[in-house]
């Protein structure tokens, strides 16, 4: 495992999650409290006029971050920023990806991305990571 | 619709980071690293205790805006802001409250939509504000027609 300080800026840190089930949207509804039932319940996805139930967006945007977590001995992320632009459907292939585009004042930060097996982005935005001194 | 709420700011509620919840909550999200989870590592790390994930705030009670009652369903997740000063430790109190910062309403290819945008904060028992976390809902026609609007 590299320490942060090692990561070169044009550097990826990137992870393939297993293809979406229903149990993890399960999970994360009764981890997160969000029992919004377009994400488990197909009926109800159908009624909202979707092909089939969607991830929580946050499920989605929350997997993103494991991408930091070896790091919390070196820093913490102070800033992460999403923005949603597609739906996540079971089954689907979802890679995570953080770019270290450039270090400042000892912040390294990050452009993220998710995208599908389709090579769709899903959700996109930034992470400031900063180290302690 | 939702204009005459901006500026409007919840009451506060106590919440504490709970040991049980946060493990569970990192491991629905696939990470269920020991700075989460084992206490030993946690006892050893700069923290002197586990952390939680950064969008653990997600399960904060932070309040309720006097009359702002959104439709249970149809909303649009749009985007989600985090920022932090420190992570969240396990067995500490945060103390939440909402304030509705915008709502503004722009015409699309999919009608007329509202964009609302709340603010939550968390500060510790030493009032030290530890996060903000910013979501911007999108409200759709649909949804507005269902609300009869």
């Amino acid at each position: 495992m590299k320490t942060l300080s090692e990561i070169n800026i044009g550097e990826r840190l990137e992870v393939i999650l297993d293809p979406v089930s229903r149990m993890d949207l399960i999970k994360y509804s009764g981890a997160s409290g969000d029992f919004n039932p377009i994400h488990t319940v197909d009926a109800e996805a159908a009624k909202a006029g979707l092909p089939g139930i969607i991830a929580h967006g946050m499920w989605t945007m929350g997997n993103l971050a494991k991408l930091f977590t070896p790091y919390y001995d070196e820093g913490l992320i102070e800033d992460y920023q999403i923005r949603f632009s597609g739906m996540v459907f079971i089954d689907d292939v979802i890679t995570l990806r953080a770019s270290a585009e450039r270090e400042e004042n000892d912040s390294i930060y990050f452009a993220v991305h998710a995208i599908n097996q389709k090579g769709q982005p899903v959700l996109k935005g930034k992470v400031k990571f900063s180290k302690y001194a | 619709m939702y204009e005459h709420f901006k500026g409007s700011v919840s009451e506060k509620v106590k919440n504490t980071v709970e040991r049980g919840l946060v493990k569970r909550f990192a491991e629905s999200i696939g990470d269920p690293h020991p700075i989460f989870i084992d206490e030993e590592v946690g006892r050893n790390s700069r923290y002197g205790n586990n952390i939680a994930p950064p969008t653990f705030p997600r399960i904060f009670d932070a309040g309720k805006i006097d009359g702002l009652n959104l439709p249970s369903k149809g909303l649009i997740h749009g985007e989600q802001k985090y920022h932090y000063t420190r992570p969240l430790v396990v067995g500490e109190d945060i103390y939440c409250w909402t304030e509705v910062q915008d709502y503004y309403e722009k015409t699309g290819s999919n009608g007329l939509m509202g964009f609302l945008s709340v603010k939550r904060y968390g500060e510790d028992s030493d009032g030290k504000l530890i996060f903000t976390e910013e979501a911007v809902t999108i409200i759709t026609e649909a949804v507005r027609k269902a609300m009869k609007v």
